[in-house]
């Protein structure tokens, strides 16, 4: 059945302000109600049309009272927040986080109109560490525990999340774990990383990673608001990128930093503005994090529309991103100088190649024969 | 099995034979799998080369390494959820490979015709070396040896993945960490799949306790097996106990430095990094014949009494193997 009032958390954020626009240009939806700390920019109000917004304090028992008066019957929680500095700092981010979690649980808990809960989770409660399985599933135990920051909050919602359903189990509560976001107008932490021209990375590791086009979540997400579809799902795009191709493709440089330094340098990062990584977050580029997106295809009936490599190109073409050095070029020129300098040897045809490559040969080399 | 250990000193196929498959050796880009990948060679200038008349063969290498290099640079190639990288492998880290396998230890194998040419199966063998250079060695067997070429994809220990450098190596190589989870995946995708269930107690065993197979884990390999219903392959591997002969262990260096052993070989740590290198020994790698496990009930893998004796006859398999190619060895040098 669809939702007449739907409530969503976080609107002046990208993907909470997304989704509003999105719900509030389906008419068979009555209103739209969004919340946040701060109002939405000029442009995220003008996208969300007649949606409704509303300023208020998720952390303030001033929430029960729009979701009673507006009788609300869909609640999106989509205000989870990785960005330390954005949030005004890392309690604040906290705060924000996991006592808004609580209070807007309580509301919920407390109101006789709401149906159905949506909550934006993260990948990152399965932590990132050399002994985890290639692929978490959503029934995977992570054999690190976040140490803090994002994702230890986001853990700590899932558990409120997890209680919460529980004491109404009349509510068909949806969970959705994100993997981080990527495209055009995607504003995240990795857009932020991969425009730097020369990007850092961990010396020796080079993490597998998994993405989703920014479109993609807000799709999923409004799916989820429309139907009842309990449970835990993993949301990421098919298809993995390494690290150090993902710079590659995006025409960067990548810096190879040695690994006790990689707090420094994130921290140099962070104060110049450039990248909003949490410490934490930074882990992820060590050992990388991939899901396994079966039960969205399955359970939740959802299709990615962009797998990870066409999401990364989108984001690259739609940011525009010049390549730092042309490789191609640059492999051409070194082509015609090796086999300029080949010609003009006597013998041509003899060892100027590169070092590893192995000239064929017209047979394999004997072997010792067995007595 | 509770009879006399009858040690047949030449069994079937006990006598090493020709190679079937001859090298490959040219810079080939992996064929392209993944639908979404547009075709990354369309704008390099392979066209430009004159193929048909016949260029030089350097001016054809030159050409495939700047390929080879277009393509590296771009990004312009796909991995695997697990982060193999084929291209990667197949013109960089199984070129690296080949010398050791081919001139330094002179690898013969045996029973290739055991290996699936195709679907999921599990290669089970033994461990030793002090350094992996036996489970290199049978990704380049497996490689190069079989009729149709496999990836051998393996399940390595965390200690790997934590490593700097040797983890993600080990990724692009399409090797990943021993757990039921990503074995079964992989032999579900029909994958080959090599596991050394010894683990440290094998590779880091003394020379003295050489081809003497240790504890067989806890059957979790079988477990896997059993699950997805791929047969079992015994490996046995002669040749590797010596490349290192492990005369001593200093303890307070391995917890030092977070390893599970450190070695003293009588060139290591006696003559610096020149005692790194490998005593030239000869190997032989046999592929036993396959071990079914599709005929057994559906709740099979979780009858612990089944997964032990299972784990029992393989080891037995493999340990009779080993004595019979050891008997048929004169020297460990000459073969």
């Amino acid at each position: 059945m669809p939702p007449s009032v739907v409530l969503v958390t976080g609107v002046s954020r990208q993907l909470g302000g997304d989704l509003a626009a999105r719900l509030a240009a389906d008419p068979s939806i009555d209103r739209v109600l969004g919340v946040d700390t701060t109002p939405p920019s000029r442009d995220t109000r003008r996208r969300m049309g007649r949606a409704e917004f509303v300023r208020v304090d998720i952390r303030n028992p001033l929430i029960g009272k729009v979701i009673s008066t507006a009788k609300v019957d869909t609640v999106v929680h989509a205000s989870l927040s990785g960005h330390p500095s954005a949030s005004g700092g890392r309690s604040m981010m906290m705060e924000m986080n996991v006592i808004g979690t609580m209070q807007l649980l309580a509301a919920c808990q407390k109101s006789d109109t709401v149906g159905r809960l949506v909550v934006r989770s993260t990948t990152s409660v399965y932590g990132a560490s050399p002994r985890d399985p290639a692929t978490f599933s959503e029934t995977t135990e992570p054999k690190a525990l976040p140490p803090g920051g994002y994702a230890k909050d986001a853990v700590e919602i899932e558990g409120y999340v997890r209680s919460f359903s529980r004491r109404r189990p009349d509510i068909p509560v949806t969970t959705l774990r994100f993997v981080n976001f990527i495209g055009p107008r995607a504003d995240t932490a990795f857009a932020h990383y991969f425009s730097l021209p020369v990007v850092p990375m961990v010396l020796g590791f080079d993490a597998r990673v998994q993405l989703l086009h920014h479109e993609d979540a807000v799709a999923v997400l409004e799916r989820a608001t429309m139907h009842d579809l309990p449970g835990v799902y993993n949301v990421g795009a098919d298809g993995v990128l390494m690290l150090s191709q993902a710079i590659r493709r995006a025409g960067r440089l990548s810096l190879p930093i040695p690994e006790p330094l990689v707090p420094w340098v994130g921290r140099i990062t962070r104060r110049a503005r450039l990248v909003d990584f949490s410490p934490e977050q930074m882990r992820l580029l060590n050992y990388g994090r991939v899901v396994d997106t079966t039960k969205l295809k399955n359970e939740f009936g959802f299709e990615p529309r962009w797998t990870t490599v066409q999401a990364f190109d989108d984001f690259v073409a739609g940011r525009a991103l010049r390549p730092v050095v042309d490789t191609d070029r640059v492999v051409g020129v070194g082509e015609s100088l090796v086999l300029g300098a080949a010609r003009r040897l006597p013998g041509f045809g003899g060892d100027t190649g590169p070092a590893q490559l192995d000239a064929p040969q017209d047979q394999t080399p004997a072997l010792a024969p067995v007595r | 099995m509770g009879e006399a250990d009858v040690i047949p000193l030449h069994g079937s196929g006990g006598r090493p034979r020709p190679r079937p498959t001859p090298r490959r050796r040219s810079l080939t880009p992996p064929p392209a799998d993944v639908p979404g990948e547009p075709d990354v060679r369309e704008d390099a200038p392979t066209a430009n080369l004159p193929v048909p008349t016949g260029p030089s063969e350097l001016e054809r290498s030159v050409g495939e390494v700047a390929d080879f290099l277009r393509r590296r640079l771009a990004g312009r190639y796909s991995v695997d959820e697990f982060g193999f990288d084929p291209d990667l492998n197949e013109n960089v880290i199984l070129p690296v490979l080949r010398p050791l396998y081919e001139r330094w230890f002179r690898v013969e194998t045996i029973g290739v015709e055991n290996v699936p040419a195709e679907g999921g199966a599990l290669l089970v063998a033994n461990h030793s070396g002090t350094l992996p250079l036996d489970a290199l060695m049978t990704v380049v067997a497996t490689h190069d040896d079989l009729p149709t070429p496999r990836n051998l994809r393996m399940l390595a220990a965390d200690l790997v993945f934590g490593m700097p450098g040797a983890g993600s190596i080990a990724r692009k190589a399409g090797h990943t960490l021993a757990c039921n989870p990503d074995a079964e995946a992989l032999l579900g995708a029909g994958e080959l799949v090599g596991v050394w269930p010894e683990g440290f107690k094998g590779i880091g065993k003394a020379y003295a306790d050489r081809y003497k197979l240790q504890r067989f884990g806890r059957g979790g390999f079988v477990s896997a097996a059993l699950r997805t219903g791929v047969p079992i392959i015994p490996c046995s591997i002669v040749g590797a106990e010596e490349i290192y002969p492990k005369i001593g262990d200093l303890g307070p260096i391995a917890r030092l430095l977070g390893v599970p052993y450190f070695p003293i070989t009588p060139t290591w740590p006696l003559l610096g990094p020149l005692g790194l290198v490998p005593l030239p020994s000869k190997w032989y790698i046999e592929f036993g014949e396959p071990i079914r496990t599709d005929e057994y009930e559906a709740g099979a893998a979780d009858d612990p009494m089944l997964v032990f004796n299972l784990t029992d006859q393989v080891r037995e398999n493999i340990q009779q193997t080993l004595y019979r190619l050891l008997s048929g060895r004169r020297n460990a040098f000459l073969g």
